[in-house]
Formats: C-alpha cells, structure tokens, sequence
C-alpha cells in the first residue's frame, strides 16, 4: 500500500505532517550509526563480564575468586564489597535490587561477581573460573508457586466499583474462566551495554544504552559515593529498548563505572545475548481468574476478576506495570459493576520489569478474551457483543478508575475498519471453507484497543529541552527523550525545524545527556513526542519571543509582520536569512539560547481512592485478523491483516506507520511463538534466538493493510493535535489471538477453548483436544 | 603447503599468516580492521546482524552468499572476497540500490539490525537478474531478526531493489573479482601453528584424512554453524582446526542416475536444488533449516557427523534409506545412516575418522515420500517433531516397505520400526492398518519434555504427521493437509 493512501486526510506543513525518513536512516543503512559499542575505544580500555549465581534461591556460602584473578588477562575482580556507596539499582530506591548480591541469591543469573579483564573474551572465560558455593533453598518459580506461598513484592490492590459478586449473582448468566498470559523477552537487537570512562575529581562519564539516563545517573552516584553531578549519561542511540532498558539498563552500567572506578581505566560491559536474556527482566506473565455477569443479550453486569502477576524477586517498576494491566482490563469496554483485583507475586525469578504497553497487554487480552467467551456462550458474533459493550455517552462513560471516556471514537473507527476489511462477507466465507475442510481451519476477529496516554506516576509527566540557535541559522537540539529506534529525534527536530522554518538539515540532533538537560524521566508511556516536543517548541519560542522583541526595537515591526518559513525570516517586506538575522541579534546581545519545560495539564491520580484522571487522552485502534490452523498439528498461519488506528494529526506518517506494524508484529510475536520456559530449578531455558523465537519476516502477512484513522486530530492540545503511537498499536495483536480461538470454536461451536498465550502449536493442539474431548492419543 | 590465509578487500588482497584457530571473522572486522558496521546481536548465527557477504567462485562462478560473521572462522573464508555493510556505497556517498531502497521505504528504525538485513538483500541482489518474489524477499532474510519494523517495510525495500536490472560497481567489477579470486584459488594444504595448536584447511581429501588420522582430537570445522557455537557460547578451547572447506574433492555431489553422492563440503545451499529434484518435500525441508546464512556456510555430512537427536536432514536421510561413507586415514567404509547414530552424542565414528560423503538413493516408481518440519516459528527454527516417510507402493496398492524415520523424538533421529511393521503388506487405504500403525508407534518412542515441546505433544505430533503422511500419500492433495509448503506449488522453486 502506497504511504499516500495510508496518510489520506492529512495536509502536511512545511516539515511537520511530512512523511520524513528517520534521522539516522542512511548512517544505519551505511553501517554509519554509532552504538557503544562501535565507539573507538580510548586506549587502556577493559572489558567488564559479570558472573551469575548458579541456583535460584538460597545462601551465598563460597566465592573462592583466586582462579578467576589468575586466568589470563584478568586485571580485576569486583564483589559487593567493592562498592563504596549503595548497594542497589531499585527505581525506588528501597534496597531490593543488589548490584552484587552479597549473600542472599534470589534468581537463577543473579550477578555475585564480576571479572574485569584486558579483553571481552578474557572476562567471559574468566567469569566461568570462580568456585562457588550455596545453600539452596526451595525456589518459588511460577504464580502459582508464589499464590501457594503467600510471596508478594507489593500488596494487593483493586478497583471496586459497586458489588460485583453481589451483582454477578443477579445476571441472567454467569461467566467463569481462568487463563495464563505468558511473558516476553524484549529482544532489543543491541544487548545491554555500558562504558564507563573516569575524568579527574573522580568524576565518571557513562556511555549507556539506557531509555533514562538520569536513572542511571542517580544509582552510578548512589554506588560510588558521588553527588549526582559528578556523573554524567550519555546515549546518542539505543538498538532499540522496548522498555527493557527503562529500569534494567542500570546495573551493566554501575558495573563499568565500578570497575573504571577501581582500576582507574576505562571500563566496558556488554552482555553476551544468552547472559543478557538470563539476567534481565522480561514482561510480567499473568494468571487470570474472571467470573461475570451478563444480561441474555451479551450486555455486562458485572465484572470479577483476579490478575496474578509473576513479578520476579524485586518490585522494579512492578507497581506501575501490574495498575497499568488495571488501567486497561476495561479496555474499550464500559463496566457498570467491576472489582479488579490485582496480585504481585514475588518469584526467585528475574525481576519483571516494563514492556511496551506496560501491564496494559495483558489487562487488555483479559478484556478481549471475555468478549470471545461471552460471545460464544450466547451464541451471538463477538463483534456485535464486542460492540455492545462500548464506552457510551453520559451513563456509559466511567471507567473502573473513575475517568470518563470523552474522546471515544472507537464506534466510527470500528465501522470503517468492519466495512474496509470486509469482515461480514469473511465471516460467511469462512464458515463455508470450514464446513468442506476437515484438517484446516479458519477464524477471524476484529478487536479494538483504547490506550491510555500518560505516566500514571504523575510526577513523570514533564520534560526539558534545550535549543541553541548558532549566528550562522544553524540549529542545536537536545531534550530529555531518548532514541531507541522509535523516531522520537526527527519528528521533535521536525517540530524544531518547522518553527523555525528551516529544512532539517539546519537542526543538529545530539545525543541525549544529564548533563544538557537535568532530572529527565524516562523515555516510556509512549510519551516520548507529546512531552519532549512541547518542550523544545517552548525553547525555540522562547528564543524567537525574544527575536520578535528584538525585531519591534530595531525595525519596529511588529511579530505579527514577522514570519519563519522557507529558511527565511520575513520582516515586514524584507527576507533575510536566518543566520543573518541571528548574526544581527547576536551584535546586539540578544540571547540565542534558551531551555523549554513542559508538563503535562488535566492529570490527576489518587492511587488510595482508586480515583481521578490518570489519562490526558486515549489513544485508538482496531485490528482485524484471520488465521487458519492445522488442527493436526497446531500449527497457525496469519492470512490477513487489516488495522486501523488513530494517531491524531501525524507528526511524521512514515514513523507512525513504522511504529503501527512493528508493534502489532511484536505483539503477534508475545502471542503466538514467544514461549519463555523455565525448568524446575529455576532456569530459563529460553536464552538465545535458537530457543526463543520472535517472528520473522514470513510470519507476516503479505496481506498487511494499515491505515490511519481521520479522527480530525487529538482532542486535547497534544503537540500539534497529534497521538501517542509507541505502545497501543502493540495490542492490535490480541485480534490474531481471538482469531485462533475463532478457528479451533469451529470444531465446536459454542464451546469455548482454554487457549492459553502464547498460542504455540502445542498450546492450539491442547486447546483442540479440550475442545473436542479427545484423549490426544 | 601454504602458512597463512588470503582474501579479499575492497579490490586487494590480504594475507594473514598469525591467526588463533578459532579466531573468529566478525571479531577481525570490528576489532582489527575498526568496521563496526557489522554488529553482534547474538552470537549464534540466529539474528543476523552479522550478516556479511561472501565472493566465491563455485564452478568457476562468481557468486555471492550471506553469511553470519560471528560464528564463522577467520580461516574458512581463505580465497573468498569479504563484503561488509560499508562497502556498498560508493566512494562519493551514493548509496548503493539496496540502501537508497531500504531508506526510501522506511525500512530501519533502531538501526542495529539493518546493516544484517543490508548484506542479506545485496546478495538477493546479486543471486538473480529477475524480479523477485515476496516470498523470495522473505526466504533470503530469513537468517536476519528485526524487533522494530514488522518487517513489511524492508521485504517492500527488498522487492523494490530486486524489481529491475541490476547494475551496481560489484557487477561492474566482476570481471576483476573473478580473476581475482581464480589468483587465490589453489589446492594448497593450509596449515597455520604448530602440532599443538594449528589452523589446517588442507586442499585435498586425502591429506585432509592423514591430517585427521595423526591428530584425532582436531576438530572437524566444515561451516562452523555449530562449532562457532562451542566457541562463542561454551567457551571451549578448541586448539586443532581442521577445516575441510578447501579440499575441492569433497565439494561435490555425483549423480549416479539412481543415487546421489553429496560430499563432505558440499553445502546445504548446494545440495539444495538436488534435493528438491528428488522430492519437493526435501527441497522444502531444506528451505527451512536455518537460514540462507546457515545453509550458505552448513553443510549436509556436518548436520550427520553432528549426531543432534533432531538434526532434520538424517531423518530424512533414514527413511530415504542412505548411507554414510567414512574416512580414516585411506581405510573407507560405508554404513546404513541409522546405525551411524548410537546414542546420545555418540556416534559409530572411529577416533581420526571423518564423515566423507552420505549416499542417497532417489526415490523410484513406487515410492511415496513425505516429510514434515514442526516448529514453534514457521522459518529458522529448530524442530520439535521432524517426521520423514517412504512408502513403497505396489501397483495393486499394497504397502510392501515402509521406512519412517523421527527426529526430536529419541536420543537419536530413529527410525518407528513398529509403525513401520504394522503397514508392511497392508493396503495403502486400509485404516486398520493405520489404526494398527498408529498404536505401534506409541511403543516405539518415549519422548521427553523439554523448551520446544512436551512429550506429550511429541508423541501427539508424531502420530499426527504419520497420519498427515497416509492422507496425503492416499491421494488428498498438500493444500487441504498443510498451511505451507504446498507440494504443488514448492516443486518448481521458491529460490
């Protein structure tokens, strides 16, 4: 499909609206792009390999680190009494999260120690040598594990609006069901890195690939003892992030810096794929237990349901991750009566941490797979109960949490999407080839998403820029986000560029750093652009009030007689060049440097009260999808896919696109082929691309069609009337997931299949053989 | 004998003569030459974004094949030209048409991967002068994971490049290249170290096995695919490599008119047409091992000599009915496949002995064959349950042999010799033999849990595509037995 077709409906500005390729495109396709690891070492540079703990649980009672300080090259080794400060890398700062563990093991890849050698493979082989002794105790794998066990990281919590169980009791039909939702492995093609170079004072500069700098620069302080302003953070780029480096970046980079630290030389860590797949946190896996009540028609009463979480052996960002899954376990749904309750079980696993859509997939896939029963229970198409239950006007608007849905568009997106993709005709053309096809079978679904835009911890919602106009019209830009691949640097460059009204090859983008501008939040929420670039507008219009002032007393002509546009500033009649211009202001002592702050108006969140307006907007999409399903085998083909999603006013439609179909891809790929599997000990099994399998290109549809909805523009004044677009589009994925539950209903209608996520082969074959009674043998 | 490796880059020639055996390619790229284009994601050939491209000639013609630089040893690309990520671009900045493709349609978003997907889409390039098919695009980055794009906009990037004619400075130069490459080509033994630690590529089978015989605690290198494993990921030290990609006699596969006789050199990649000439099945089956880096570099007799108890070309090879012929010294023998493989990671292969060649008789009036690859990810992936069946069919429909041969379902690829016994004689239509069939392979594995699949779901899954196999052998066409792979479409070639 052409980009033209696909951005229909929106009339491009200068540079803003304009379908601009990523910054960086031709330095990536050139080999040109510089990741840490490809920065030219200074010389003296060590290497950094961390050696993990052997069991998943239990003491500590050995580390005989004399063969490992004997291998070849090694120069150093760190343990946890090698860290002058803070022993701890929690987002919360509440001492759960060693560097090095000291005694205590939690998880089965735990770092006790770290080998700092001349060269990367020096270490790694070294970090094989130490002699290790524990005492195992009993590890806690699974939820299941930990419900059994009463382990939590955090208490439980809920919203509650009215009695549900009361209320469920009254329906004229009751509902129960319990499934698991697996978890996920980011698989950022950059692995962890960090390199750490010492500066004088004792002063520390860390290159990470990190999606919040200021994170790391706070616990690099913490660990060494330093004020935070002796340590500066530094990322130009990540090889992507996904959220596995909101919170889960830091420790790699405590570790070079520890190690420049001790050593006094310059200091890299970059973790092996297997050791970073261990080691790091992965999207939280859930078990879902839901009883609702329903009028004979489909309409919801009531709501009941319990979501376990299997949060790991730390909390991490565990709190926002699992009340996200709360924030969306409605999805686009209204409730009259719901109690959602969350559990967060503390596993001696890796501790869970954040992924693109942050808990908001899995309360969401809970929504959907609802609908799926419901539907199915009464016999009527999911769609129509689907599109029964929606957000309505004024006593069909309130959500669990007490916000009203004003913006809801979903009713006019979801009858295009119904009418483009043709999902009636299919539905009948479907039942006909099933009807003839005894091996293979096919489903289809249409499911919507509706996502909420804002950090739910409130304070995050804000954000600095800072812009320097150069006397030559050339432009330097820098603000808090973070580029991860996501193409956050051009569209705010784009915004920079259009209010200046110069081309971008006039705007420098440059590496995001602590030390440019301070106390950023992370680059997460999907509130990378609406933050970051209203940020730098206010910079880049606080440089031009002052331009617009210095104008009026030099020419006296008023800023209504003054435009930025084609390279050009026009005062009155007369163009001249922005640089000139600049030169002229700069002669007469005008400032041309200024920072921008933004934050966030309309939020509020009461986390006691379960209450309040944690969302400035939400953001819209629905997916279509069918599959067929050899019910021999399990095996799932994708047909076709056709999504329809509301980005506002697009700031850059090529990205917007890019970002829609990776993340319905990744999505696909969390519900379908990515199966994390732990053994009985507590080991991941799953720890390489050989074992843990994303989609590749095939898994696609060559029947892919994406469009962007014409909603007229965001309703709130979002950065030029556009939306978030990180994370929602990832949910379009779920339509793929109730696809498959649509093929293997064909069997038997009305019987509802325990289909578990992801939906592999194996997990379609249990779910035919539940639906068929046959014995699998 | 010569001391030192020789390859080529940018149009000259490098000589190395101190190399560590395992030293590895993507390590001299990014750190002795400084190209850091090329990037790790891995580690074990998986993801790609090491992906380089190598100038060979094969038969006296230039081709160009991907391969994953962070598992292949420096010494294996000896006489071969050494493309990477930088060096498409010409001197001035322009990019070449994969590139200004790959840009154009949006094709990178974080970037670490494209450079893999780069070289991968050049070498499409290169393979052919028509225009490429989607899934010709999607086959040929197979070997390449993207987490950022969804890939649409790349396979679009690919079949945009690959939509006209070709011209490029590569084409251009080919001339140059080929007398090039023809200058470094000999059949010189390699031999770099000494006694105790070397790199050895010798030119020839017969020095290749005397080697063998003096020092047979070497390790036997053909593509690395998983010898760069033991390297990178379990650290072993591994300090006698005897590579066999230079002896030329073993790159050969012979057509006897009822056989085939692939040699130890030969390439997954090569032998591919020749096995999907002897059923389109097996042409199938080797599309989907690996990747076209892998089936660049892997090769048929590594994937046997390996001896993993999945290993998807020896089942099969089983039930085909092949055999392997082993080398010691110059002692040659030959052995039914089945009984190469004793158990778990122990094979019936003398110390100094080397796997040379496997034989494989084609198929023949009578037979049916049909085999299956199930895996959690359609492309790249290791099976769980690999089946492969030879029914030979008499012209009154009687089964008179069966061979079914499993992988992922014993501590060896195996062949059901109860499920096999049950059809013996029987009609091809007849369900109680299928019944009979069915029930007796129950008793002939016991399969085990593990990451890729349940024993459970392996003893289903068997059953299944025995099942599958009798169906379709009885006259149901693929399209009503199968999502992929169709017989009727995959005869004539996906590329």
């Amino acid at each position: 499909m052409d980009l033209a077709d696909i951005i229909a409906g929106t009339t491009p500005l200068a540079v803003v609206r304009v379908p601009t390729p990523h910054d960086s495109a031709v330095k990536h396709v050139t080999g040109k792009a510089t990741y840490i690891d490809d920065i030219r070492e200074p010389s003296g540079t060590l290497h950094v390999a961390p050696g993990y703990a052997p069991i998943a649980a239990g003491r500590l009672t050995g580390l005989d680190l004399d063969p490992v300080l004997k291998a070849p090259g090694v120069v150093a080794v760190l343990t946890a009494e090698d860290i002058p400060g803070i022993n701890d890398i929690s987002p919360k700062g509440i001492n759960d999260d060693p560097v090095i563990a000291d005694e205590r093991i939690m998880f089965h890849g735990q770092v006790i120690f770290a080998v700092v050698a001349e060269t990367r493979d020096q270490a790694r082989r070294a970090a094989r040598l130490a002699k290790v002794t524990t005492a195992p105790s009993m590890p806690v794998i699974d939820v299941d594990d930990a419900l059994i066990a009463g382990t939590t990281v955090l208490p439980d919590y809920a919203f509650e609006r009215g009695n549900a169980v009361d209320e469920i009791g009254r329906s004229p039909k009751e509902i129960t069901g319990e499934f698991r939702i697996g978890g996920q492995e980011h698989f950022y093609l950059e692995g962890q890195i960090a390199l750490a170079i010492p500066a004088e004072d004792g002063d520390m500069l860390v290159h990470s690939s990190t999606q919040h700098p200021t994170e790391v620069q706070h616990v690099v302080a913490h660990a060494l003892k330093l004020h935070d302003n002796a340590v500066t953070v530094e990322v130009r780029r990540m090889g992507g992030g996904f959220g596995g480096k909101e919170s889960q970046a830091t420790q790699w980079a405590v570790l070079a810096a520890l190690a420049a630290r001790k050593t006094g030389r310059p200091c890299k860590l970059r973790l092996d794929r297997d050791d970073d797949m261990i080691m790091t946190g992965k999207r939280h896996d859930f078990r879902v237990d839901y009883q609702v009540g329903i009028a004979k028609d489909g309409l919801l009463r009531a709501v009941d349901v319990t979501m376990s979480a299997r949060c790991g052996y730390s909390e991490d960002l565990s709190l926002g991750v699992v009340d996200r899954s709360m924030f969306h376990a409605d999805n686009a749904y209204f409730y009259p009566i719901a109690k959602i309750l969350t559990k967060r079980m503390r596993t001696n696993t890796v501790s869970n941490t954040a992924f693109r859509g942050f808990g908001g997939p899995q309360g969401m896939l809970f929504a959907e797979r609802m609908m799926d029963h419901i539907a199915y229970s009464i016999g009527r198409d999911p769609l129509e109960v689907r599109k029964a239950n929606f957000y309505a006007g004024a006593g069909r608007d309130r959500t669990p949490y007490g916000m009203r849905v004003e913006d809801n568009i979903l009713p006019e997106l979801v009858g295009e999407l119904e009418r483009t993709s043709e999902y009636w005709e299919r539905r009948k053309q479907i039942a006909d080839f099933n009807a003839t096809s005894p091996v293979l079978k096919k489903g289809i679904a249409l499911t919507p998403v509706k996502f909420g835009i804002s950090f739910t911890l409130i304070h995050l919602n804000q954000a600095g820029a800072l812009v320097h106009l150069y006397r030559d019209g050339s432009i330097v830009l820098n603000h808090g986000g973070t580029e991860m691949g996501q193409g956050l640097f051009i569209k705010v460059a784009q915004v920079v560029a259009e209010e200046f009204g110069v081309g971008l090859d006039k705007v420098k983008i440059t590496a995001t750093s602590t030390a440019m501008v301070p106390n950023t939040s992370p680059t997460a929420a999907s509130a990378g652009t609406d933050l970051n670039a209203q940020a730098a507008l206010l910079a880049c219009r606080a440089i031009k009030d002052r331009l617009f002032d210095f104008i009026q007393e030099k020419w006296n002509i008023g800023r209504d007689r003054v435009q930025f546009r084609d390279g050009k500033v026009l005062v009155g009649n007369r163009a001249r060049d922005l640089g000139e211009l600049a030169t002229t202001a700069y002669q007469a002592r005008v400032q041309l440097s200024a920072t921008g702050f933004y934050k966030t108006p309309k939020i509020t969140w009461n986390r006691e009260k379960a209450d309040g307006r944690p969302f400035y907007y939400f953001a819209y999409g629905a997916a279509c999808s069918e599959v067929t399903v050899d019910t021999m085998t399990g095996e799932m083909r994708v047909n076709r896919v056709d999504i329809r999603h509301d980005v506002g006013k697009s700031i850059n439609p090529a990205i917007d696109i890019g970002q829609i179909e990776g993340g319905f891809v990744q999505g696909m790929g969390w519900l379908t082929t990515e199966e994390l599997v732990w053994d009985s000990a507590g080991r991941l099994m799953t720890h390489a691309p050989s074992t843990y399998k994303i989609p590749t290109a095939s898994d696609v549809p060559a029947d892919f069609r994406v469009a962007l909805h014409d909603s007229g523009g965001n309703r709130e004044d979002s950065i030029y009337r556009s939306k978030a677009v990180g994370e929602p589009p990832l949910m379009l994925a779920i339509s793929v997931f109730s696809a498959i539950t649509d093929a293997i209903i064909s069997l038997k209608p009305a019987m509802m299949p325990r289909l578990d996520a992801p939906a592999t082969p194996e997990a379609i074959m249990r779910a035919i053989r539940a639906t068929t009674g046959g014995d699998g043998s | 004998m010569r001391h030192s490796i020789r390859f080529i880059r940018n149009g000259h020639m490098v000589e190395l003569d101190n190399i560590a055996p395992t030293a590895l390619l993507l390590d001299y790229l990014r750190e002795v030459e400084g190209a850091t284009g090329t990037k790790e994601g891995c580690g074990e050939g998986d993801c790609g974004a090491c992906t380089v491209v190598l100038g060979r000639l094969r038969d006296g013609k230039l081709v160009y094949e991907a391969v994953n630089s962070c598992i292949q040893l420096l010494g294996q690309v000896d006489g071969a030209e050494i493309i990477t990520v930088e060096d498409l671009a010409d001197a001035d900045g322009g990019l070449h048409p994969v590139q200004a493709a790959m840009v154009e349609k949006h094709g990178s978003q974080c970037g670490f991967c494209t450079p893999g997907f780069v070289m991968s889409l050049f070498a499409l390039y290169q393979s052919t002068d028509k225009k490429v098919t989607r899934d010709q695009v999607n086959d040929w980055i197979a070997g390449n994971l993207c987490r950022c794009t969804g890939y649409r906009p790349i396979v679009d990037a690919g079949m945009a490049a690959c939509a006209g004619h070709r011209r490029d400075r590569f084409k251009g130069a080919a001339a140059d290249t080929t007398g090039l490459l023809g200058f470094l080509s000999d059949t010189d033994d390699i031999f770099i170290g000494d006694e105790n630690s070397f790199f050895a590529a010798p030119g020839t089978l017969d020095s290749l096995a005397d080697l063998y015989e003096k020092h047979p605690t070497a390790t036997i290198v053909a593509g690395a695919t998983d010898v760069g494993l033991w390297v990178t990921k379990q650290f072993r030290t591994l300090p006698k490599i005897i590579h066999l990609g230079r002896a030329r006699d073993l790159d050969r596969v012979d057509d006897t008119g009822f056989e085939l006789i692939i040699g130890a050199g030969v390439t997954y990649a090569e032998a591919e047409p020749h096995f999907r000439a002897l059923d389109p099945d097996l042409g199938e089956l080797l599309r989907r091992l690996g990747s076209k880096q892998v089936r660049a570099s892997g090769t048929i007799c590594g994937n046997i000599a390996n001896g993993s108890p999945i290993g998807d070309t020896p089942p099969a090879l089983i039930s085909l009915g092949a055999t392997v012929e082993l080398r010691k010294g110059k002692r040659v023998r030959t052995l039914p496949i089945e009984e190469f493989y004793v158990d778990y990671g122990k094979q019936n292969r003398a110390p100094g002995e080397l796997v040379s060649a496997v034989i494989v008789p084609k198929l023949t009036t009578g037979h049916l064959f049909r085999c299956y690859k199930i895996t959690k990810r359609f492309d790249q992936d290791i099976s769980s349950v690999m089946g492969a069946f030879r029914f030979t069919v008499g012209d009154d429909g009687t089964i008179s042999e069966a061979r079914i041969a499993y992988g992922g379902m014993a501590a060896t690829p195996r062949r059901a010799k109860g499920a096999e016994g049950a059809l013996h004689g029987a009609q091809l239509r007849d369900s109680r033999a299928w019944a009979r069939s069915f029930a007796a392979l129950r008793e002939d594995f016991t399969p085990i849990d593990d990451h890729r699949a349940s024993a459970r779901y392996r003893a289903e899954t068997a059953h299944a595509l025995l099942g599958k196999a009798l169906i379709e052998a009885a006259g149901t066409t693929s399209a009503r037995t199968r999502l992929t792979g169709f017989r009727e479409k995959v005869a004539n070639g996906s590329g």
